[in-house]
């Protein structure tokens, strides 16, 4: 705790677009209070003091290199409470559609040539497959009063809840007429709630980046998409854009 | 003789890694290195194999300030691509969204990430308390940006209602009607804004550059034109690489680019700099405030030529949003693919400057290759080459008094390192 008894809070980003650390500060248009309740130590993309005595760390991003684990690491042992902040520290997020690709020097060499040695990566991860994750803040990017709700319940000293029913439920209670019925596709019957369904409500199939729900009946969606008309290659990207991620992948790909 | 060691690790209030090594001995510049030491991400390979209408919805992931920027590069290259003919409404509502972008992008840059170099300050934080006017002001600029693209497209960052073709989603009209009474209301807040800037001690450095942005007959341009540059050349979007030449550095995990210079710059004083003739006469009025005119060639500036933008983009969305009610908004059939691929270029003059999207697409509809160039990656070599003439003018000054110029002449070109991987530190070794 800070002297003033504040909980002293750091923001921490590895490969991501930081688009969920503008929704943090973006929240601070309606919440401005938010900096009453706690004191933050260390935010980079804001600010430019540095402090190392934080007791929460929120964390964006993806683990994609070697090196990038140790200062994860460092968090975690400073850090009382770590919170993985949006998809691409939840899931691996879009970070991990490189994973699908046939090998990871192919990658760096499409993008860097015969550079490609000079780019360290390995393959993308969720941080929770190198620390251990207290908390988790789900999408991409994540919903601005989610955060706070989130917040809330950690100064509280309570576990967050994270809703763990499909997103078909929200959904209904925005009376949206089923995608499904205007001749689209979802994924909202196996992706977590949570979202307030935004993009069903904006005309848009859910393209599962809050994750799935525990137990998912990932067949049953597969069949429900190949009936809307989605070929085999179009429904497994659907299924992957935001869940590409696989443990056992990670570990059979030679980390380069 | 002068000694100066700066090593700046992970610059702040920028968006990403970078970091700034300067080291002089006996007052001679041995090592001035701008490096990016961001995790590369590889959009462009993991592009490969997807079906054509996911790009613009991964691509937007590239950045969480320019999202809307990325996605309509993105989509812009998927419909020349397709030979995809979008409608005017689809035409305006996009330009009107990326007013949004615009002007959320800017005042976030020039209120929150380089003023409180201004007002001594480590963040926008401390001013809270101290300047609660200039802050409540930047949150009150920064509400409306967002809820205009949130209006349009569901939300500002990684917008949902935008597809190949046209939109998911329209606003209503009276949605349309209040928001323009917003953006009137603005006004005021933009007046203020140029009246603080033009009180600013902006650092004095000159050094000329080529200066590149998009260009059209008839309006400012932010999506489509041909690129125009003022050294004098014009290009046609397709040929896009003849402009940027990427090359690599091994101090960088970004690529860097030149043209007719050993680098050129990118972004609102380019913008401004190309185009000035087209800017809403109240923006001219802020840029003569500013005592701003082309050819403007203090890279400090760019934050004066973003203050421009945003009174030129509130001028531009309100036409806009009169457009759009005077005609009536009407939904519109989808795109539906044909089975016949091609390869197409998109680009778009987002907030920090010409963005490429360049893409070929197979007849199944699966993207077969991919290229993206950001604004960003344009201008390290820009950066580098200001500070290699910036430090020895200002080599004699306190070692914190460099390292802060230093510093700020990073931040005045908004670099945004998680696009171009990610970026900034300044190391003095």
């Amino acid at each position: 705790m800070a002297q003033n008894g504040k909980p002293k809070v750091a923001f921490f980003d590895f490969a991501s677009c930081e688009g969920c650390q503008l929704t943090v500060v973006d929240a601070l248009q309606t919440h401005l209070e938010l900096v009453e309740a706690v004191e933050i130590v260390q935010f980079r993309e804001a600010m430019t003091e540095k402090g190392e005595d934080y007791q929460i760390a929120f964390v964006e991003g993806s683990c994609t290199r070697k090196q990038d684990e140790e200062r994860l690491k460092k968090i975690r042992a400073q850090a009382a409470i770590v919170v993985a902040l949006g998809a691409c520290a939840h899931t691996g997020g879009v970070n991990a559609l490189k994973n699908l690709q046939p090998s990871l020097q192919d990658v760096r060499q499409y993008v860097y040539g015969d550079k490609w040695e000079w780019y360290d990566s390995y393959p993308a991860r969720p941080i929770s497959e190198v620390i251990k994750v207290d908390a988790f803040i789900p999408g991409c990017p994540i919903d601005r009063f989610e955060f706070l709700d989130v917040v809330k319940q950690v100064l509280l000293g309570k576990a967050p809840s994270i809703p763990d029913y499909p997103l078909c439920v929200e959904c209904k209670l925005k009376e949206n007429v089923c995608l499904f019925d205007k001749g689209g596709t979802c994924l909202g019957p196996i992706t977590r709630a949570g979202c307030g369904a935004i993009c069903p409500t904006y005309g848009d199939g859910c393209e599962g980046c809050r994750g799935l729900i525990p137990h998912p009946n990932e067949n049953a969606m597969k069949d429900v998409l190949e009936k809307a008309g989605l070929t085999v290659e179009q429904l497994m990207s659907k299924m992957t854009m935001f869940n590409a991620f696989e443990p056992a992948q990670a570990k059979t790909q030679a980390d380069v | 003789m002068t000694n100066v060691n700066i090593d700046v690790h992970h610059v702040t209030r920028v968006e990403g890694h970078g970091n700034i090594v300067v080291d002089v001995e006996n007052g001679e510049l041995k090592k001035c290195e701008w490096q990016i030491v961001e995790a590369p991400r590889f959009f462009e390979a993991m592009l490969r194999g997807r079906p054509y209408y996911e790009a613009s919805h991964i691509t937007s992931r590239i950045c969480g300030i320019c999202s809307v920027g990325h996605a309509t590069a993105s989509l812009r290259a998927t419909e020349n691509a397709l030979d995809v003919e979008v409608s005017e409404q689809t035409q305006l509502l996009r330009k009107l969204l990326f007013h949004g972008e615009m002007i959320d992008s800017h005042v976030l840059h020039v209120y929150m990430l380089v003023a409180p170099d201004f007002f001594g300050a480590g963040s926008v934080l401390p001013l809270a308390a101290s300047h609660p006017d200039v802050v409540l002001r930047a949150l009150r600029i920064k509400k409306l940006s967002g809820d205009l693209c949130a209006m349009i497209a569901g939300r500002h960052t990684h917008p949902v209602a935008m597809r190949v073709g046209g939109f998911t989603h329209l606003p209503g009209e009276k949605e349309l009607l209040a928001m323009r009474e917003r953006l009137v209301a603005a006004r005021d807040d933009m007046d203020e804004t140029i009246s603080l800037l033009a009180t600013l001690p902006w650092p004095q450095f000159e050094r000329e550059t080529e200066y590149v942005s998009l260009q059209q007959e008839d309006e400012y341009a932010f999506i489509d034109g041909r690129i125009a540059t003022t050294d004098g050349f014009v290009y046609n979007l397709a040929d896009y690489r003849q402009v940027t030449n990427e090359f690599m550095v091994p101090f960088s995990t970004a690529k860097h680019t030149r043209h007719n210079r050993q680098s050129y710059m990118v972004g609102a004083l380019a913008r401004f700099n190309n185009n000035y003739g087209q800017l809403h006469p109240r923006a001219k009025a802020a840029a003569e405030a500013l005592g701003m005119k082309p050819l403007v060639t203090n890279p400090f500036l760019n934050s004066g030529a973003q203050a421009v933008e945003m009174v030129h983009c509130i001028e531009d969305s309100i036409r806009l949003v009169d457009e759009l009610l005077d005609r009536g908004l009407k939904e519109e059939e989808p795109y539906r693919f044909e089975g016949k691929g091609g390869e197409g270029v998109g680009s778009c003059d987002v907030p920090r400057g010409i963005l490429f999207h360049n893409y070929v697409i197979d007849d199944e509809g699966l993207i077969q290759g991919a290229n993206c160039i950001i604004p960003t990656n344009q201008n390290h070599g820009n950066i580098q080459a200001d500070m290699e003439a910036l430090v020895p003018q200002i080599v004699d000054r306190p070692q914190d008094d460099i390292r802060l110029t230093l510093e700020m002449l990073v931040r005045a070109y908004d670099p945004c390192i998680s696009c171009s991987t990610h970026l900034l530190n300044v190391e003095f070794v």
